[in-house]
């Protein structure tokens, strides 16, 4: 090794003074380098990287997207929950509103039942009146006319007659009446 | 200065170690990353995730903060070629058999300053038109009458001096690390040579700071593939960004 430092100081060229071949091999060696560096290395890496990022980026954006589409969808069924409430109280004031209505109209229903079931009543109870009336005024019309007959001691046959003395009795005694109601 | 050649070929020097290790590298570095990238997997494996560190780290640590903006990915493949390129040859100088740093050779840096000298002033008349020239040299906001001074200071700086010293830093560090290894060695060897214990003894001082200087060589190389890919973002941002300079 001392040999080499020993025969390139006698060789006296200064080492500035380049080799030309060896220029020539440095360029050409660079050159082949740069190339297959442009060529495959720098893309095959900045392939790597762009994909690197588009799948963080890619994962962040999908992320973001299902977070909102969430978001949204709680959103709806909030809003679903306020409409079934107010649905609800709806149906709910429908229905009492109803059952009130109902209950009037039941009521009112009733009470033209029980007016009409009175006025039955009362006509029944007139015409079984006036019926009675009829009859009594028959009975007693004859009853009288048999008691009057008895006290006068003469048969009054004669229809015709009993009617009128029947009834002239009967006024009397309804005057008899009126007069002592008043 | 150069190593045997391996075969007698081209140029009197013939196919050195030195070409040998070029070719290597990119082999390592183009199998590496194709290796890597080609599954190209969401979720990386070992091998891809390296890859991507590595990767990441030009694209995201040099070319994103220091050319910024949107368009700072079409000169990814440049940088990110630029340090693998470097910082694999100048590995070479920390691996025991191999031992030989591409770039203490000074041609190899001669190459690459040169291709990104060229590439920034593309760059720059491309952005700018020929008015580039005019916002790299004259400086905003200068009073007129230092001009004078100052327009040749900026041409020799920017279009003389700064490929000169992009390449000569590279290979510069390069030779120094890779000579002083050698001395370091050609020492050992000398002092254990010696009748004298006491010199032979010394020795191993030597190797102990042979190893140190080794650790800081390693750290240097890494180091140089990260300043020249770093230079080189700079001086591109700067001819993109010639007008608000």
């Amino acid at each position: 090794m001392n040999q080499l430092i020993i025969s390139a100081a006698v060789e006296g060229q200064s080492p500035l003074v380049p080799n030309p071949w060896e220029m020539g091999v440095v360029f050409a060696g660079f050159a082949v380098l740069m190339y297959i560096v442009v060529k495959y290395v720098v893309p095959m890496f900045e392939k790597t990287f762009a994909e690197r990022a588009e799948a963080i980026e890619g994962g962040i954006a999908k992320a973001e997207k299902a977070q909102a589409e969430a978001s949204a969808a709680l959103e709806e069924y909030k809003q679903q929950l306020t409409d079934a409430r107010a649905e609800a109280n709806r149906i709910r004031e429908e229905a009492r509103a109803e059952g009130a209505q109902i209950l009037a109209e039941l009521k009112e229903k009733a009470a033209a039942e029980s007016a009409r079931i009175t006025a039955q009543a009362h006509a029944a109870i007139q015409s079984e009146r006036q019926a009675a009336v009829v009859s009594l005024r028959a009975e007693v019309g004859t009853l009288a006319t048999t008691l009057a007959g008895r006290i006068v001691g003469e048969a009054l046959n004669d229809d015709q007659r009993a009617a009128r003395v029947v009834d002239r009795f009967l006024a009397d005694l309804e005057n008899q009446n009126a007069g002592a109601a008043q | 200065m150069h190593l045997p050649a391996i075969l007698p070929w081209g140029a009197a020097d013939g196919f050195s170690k030195q070409m040998l290790l070029v070719i290597l590298s990119v082999v390592i570095i183009a199998t590496f990353f194709l290796m890597a990238a080609r599954k190209g997997q969401l979720v990386p494996g070992r091998l891809q995730f390296a890859g991507e560190a590595s990767y990441g780290f030009v694209r995201n640590g040099i070319a994103k903060d220091i050319i910024g903006g949107k368009d700072f990915m079409k000169y990814v493949p440049l940088l990110f070629s630029l340090f693998f390129f470097i910082l694999v040859n100048n590995i070479y100088g920390a691996i025991p058999v191999i031992q030989l740093p591409t770039f203490s050779h000074v041609g190899g840096a001669y190459v690459m300053a040169a291709i990104v000298y060229i590439t920034w002033i593309v760059i720059g008349v491309r952005k700018n038109g020929l008015r580039y020239f005019k916002l790299a040299t004259v400086p905003s906001g200068v009073p007129g009458y230092i001009l004078p001074i100052v327009i040749p200071i900026e041409i020799i700086s920017t279009f003389l001096v700064r490929p000169v010293t992009h390449s000569l830093r590279l290979f510069a560090t390069m030779l120094a690390g890779h000579l002083i290894v050698m001395i370091a060695g050609a020492g050992i060897e000398y002092l254990v040579m010696q009748e004298n214990v006491l010199l032979k003894g010394a020795s191993v001082l030597v190797l102990v700071g042979a190893i140190a200087m080794y650790m800081l060589e390693a750290l240097i190389m890494v180091l140089q593939a990260y300043v020249f890919t770093l230079l080189t973002a700079i001086y591109i941002e700067g001819a993109l960004h010639a007008d608000s300079h």
